[in-house]
């Protein structure tokens, strides 16, 4: 282990327990992720690439094995340490937004910060404004999120797991309620932050293409880890933009995956 | 997190659903205002009560001739003719703290003045009687111990008779009427007391001296009540019974043998009567507190839907890092906002709604500090206990099945 390294997961079992019956979702995942990586996670349902995330995110708690984020073991904390680790080392961002409803967008960016320790309010307003500026929304501050397009509120969702400056940023399926245009531009926000800013992104999507946009794919099937390897050809969302306004990218996209 | 962090996010999210949150708090309102506008009528209807024994004369003692049996047959209280004028100088003497004594006995009879008549109670009483019940004269002056030892007929009006002999607000000092056809000379008019909350007119009478009553109009000889009062700070009880050992020793009753008196005292009445009200407001006040827990069942309710409607927003929280004290206390705190809001418009309500009820029934508005704090209190006590459960609820939810919820 070196000190680059951001998470070390050794032998990760997480098993789930229906009624009498067992479930077992994860059969002893062990990973490496270095500070700065951008990994996509794929596999069908059931592979176990949820729970995986959970346990990465701290939601949860594995039956055993062993997790290391920033060199500390969190897989044994109990569920009020597991809150404070949430809200300093890990944003989230969700497949359904998870906004607050008629909520202006700098008040839902606000809200990590009102779990953590506590920040004086000027200072709540001036790092979500950074935020949101960071991710293009500096001009819709006091947008609701009803007047926001899908894409606009993911920028939003995506400046709110970014506010607290976490180590790690997990997406769960970010683009799954999102267009084919607006999801390569959620993409392009995430390759600018890891690119830019080298923050950590761990992103789970079962969507081929979209796992392309990361620099290194890790696919599981069965509870276990079944393949991991770089991106051979990693897609760039800025290019792929700039085509797909030109109306290049249809076809060139149906060359590549053929 | 800071208190005040909590109690805006409160705020917000009762704001989010300001029709709803309108609603639940009216359930509150209706039951707080409900709270004290019973316990003000029920404390009003007491004091008016009060007031009105108060003006009757405080400490005043009544010793009413008791009833008599020929056999099997009873007869009603006054019947008997053991009571004698002899009695009440004997309980002058004898009891301790006896202030002021006067006999009395009564009739009714036609009154005639030169150009009116009119039918009322001639109470015939001692020259005590204005001292023992707070009488006070509006023109003239009472009769004396020597009107009395000579059976003058000389009267003082009651101010109702007063109008309907001679019109309202004369002075018919040294006028004569008849009573049963004898002359009697007017000497004196009472000041108003207005009608009694339970009982005859209080002004409707004249009054003489009793032995007029027992010589000139009835021919009797007995009593058929004396009244007294006692020095402050006498207790009833024992005047009450040195007056019937007294009286059982003088009228020579055998133990066994019933009195054949009775001795009340309008502190007693006075009791019954408070302590009556005092229980219709409680009966009122327990009827207006089932409105409350109702609005607080109403609470919990909203709350319970409020909490399964944001389920994926409890899962947010709890994903950027709320512990579960901190859904906890938000529920707990929206609840408490919504009570407390509702307490604060129910008491304003209360009060207007007393205010006016005191108006229509001539009470005075009695809106006790007490009524008000318990009112209160019990919608913040409300609010904790039915948003508890809800608040709870939330708080145990698991973080990935919150985010999951659909």
């Amino acid at each position: 282990m070196n000190g680059d390294t951001l998470i070390t997961i050794r032998d990760l079992v997480k098993t789930y327990v229906v009624g009498e019956v067992e479930v077992p979702a994860l059969r002893g995942v062990s990973l490496d992720i270095r500070r700065g990586e951008f990994v996509a996670l794929t596999g069908p349902s059931g592979s176990g690439k949820s729970t995986f995330m959970h346990l990465a995110g701290c939601l949860d708690r594995p039956t055993s094995g062993t997790y290391l984020l920033n060199g500390r073991d969190v897989s044994r904390l109990s569920k009020r340490e597991l809150s404070a680790v949430r809200n300093r080392e890990i944003g989230f961002v969700f497949q359904g937004f998870n906004l607050l409803s008629r909520t202006t967008a700098l008040e839902n960016v606000e809200l990590p910060m009102l779990y953590g320790p506590s920040v004086p309010a000027k200072e709540r307003h001036r790092r979500a404004t950074a935020s949101l500026t960071a991710v293009g929304l500096g001009q819709r501050l006091d947008h609701h999120p009803n007047q926001l397009s899908g894409g606009q509120q993911q920028r939003v969702a995506i400046a709110r797991a970014l506010v607290n400056e976490p180590s790690l940023l997990l997406a769960d399926e970010p683009t799954g309620n999102l267009d084919s245009r607006t999801s390569i531009e959620v993409m392009g926000i995430f390759q600018k932050l890891n690119r830019d800013r080298h923050i950590t992104i761990v992103l789970v999507t079962h969507e081929p293409d979209i796992a392309e946009y990361a620099s290194r794919i890790v696919a599981f099937r069965d509870g276990r880890v079944r393949l991991d390897q770089p991106v051979a050809v990693r897609r760039d969302a800025e290019e792929e933009l700039r085509r797909f306004d030109e109306g290049r990218f249809e076809e060139d996209s149906l060359e590549r995956s053929a | 997190m800071n208190p005040l962090i909590i109690v805006s996010i409160a705020v917000a999210a009762l704001r989010r659903n300001a029709m709803r949150t309108a609603l639940t708090a009216l359930g509150l309102i209706i039951g707080v205002a409900a709270v004290i506008v019973m316990v003000s009528i029920g404390n009003g209807a007491k004091s008016s009560i009060e007031t009105q024994i108060r003006s009757a004369g405080t400490n005043v003692v009544t010793i009413s001739a008791g009833s008599n049996s020929f056999g099997p047959v009873r007869q009603g209280t006054g019947n008997t003719t053991t009571l004698m004028p002899a009695d009440a100088e004997a309980i002058a003497k004898e009891v301790d703290g006896i202030k002021y004594i006067s006999p009395g006995v009564n009739t009714r009879a036609q009154i005639v003045a030169e150009s009116a008549n009119w039918n009322t109670q001639v109470q015939g009483t001692g020259p005590d009687l204005p001292a023992i019940r707070a009488w006070s004269l509006e023109y003239g002056s009472f009769f004396t111990d020597q009107d009395v030892l000579m059976s003058a007929k000389v009267a003082v009006l009651g101010s109702v008779v007063r109008e309907q002999l001679f019109g309202a607000g004369t002075d018919p000092t040294g006028e004569t009427i008849r009573i049963k056809n004898q002359p009697f000379r007017v000497i004196g008019v009472l000041k108003s007391k207005g009608q009694a909350a339970f009982g005859p007119d209080q002004d409707d009478l004249i009054v003489v001296p009793y032995t007029t009553v027992q010589k000139k109009l009835l021919g009797i000889t007995h009593l058929q009540n004396i009244t007294l009062s006692t020095a402050d700070g006498v207790p009833f009880q024992g005047a009450s019974d040195q007056i019937t050992d007294l009286l059982r020793a003088r009228h020579q009753l055998q133990p066994g043998e019933q009195d054949d008196f009775t001795v009340r005292s309008l502190e007693e009445i006075a009791g019954v009567l408070t302590s009556t009200t005092t229980t219709m407001t409680w009966l009122l006040a327990s009827i207006a507190a089932v409105s409350l827990l109702v609005g607080g069942i109403g609470i919990m309710n909203i709350m319970l839907v409020s909490v399964t409607e944001r389920t994926r927003e409890i899962g947010l929280r709890l994903s950027i890092g709320a512990r579960d004290r901190d859904v906890l206390m938000q529920f707990l705190v929206e609840a408490l906002v919504l009570s407390l809001a509702g307490g604060a418009i129910g008491v304003l309500a209360g009060f207007t709604a007393s205010f006016g009820v005191s108006r229509i029934m001539q009470w005075p508005a009695l809106v006790t500090p007490g009524a008000v704090l318990m009112s209160f209190g019990c919608a913040a006590a409300i609010g904790i206990f039915f948003g508890f459960y809800p608040a709870r609820k939330a708080a145990a939810l698991d973080p990935i099945e919150a985010l999951r919820y659909e």
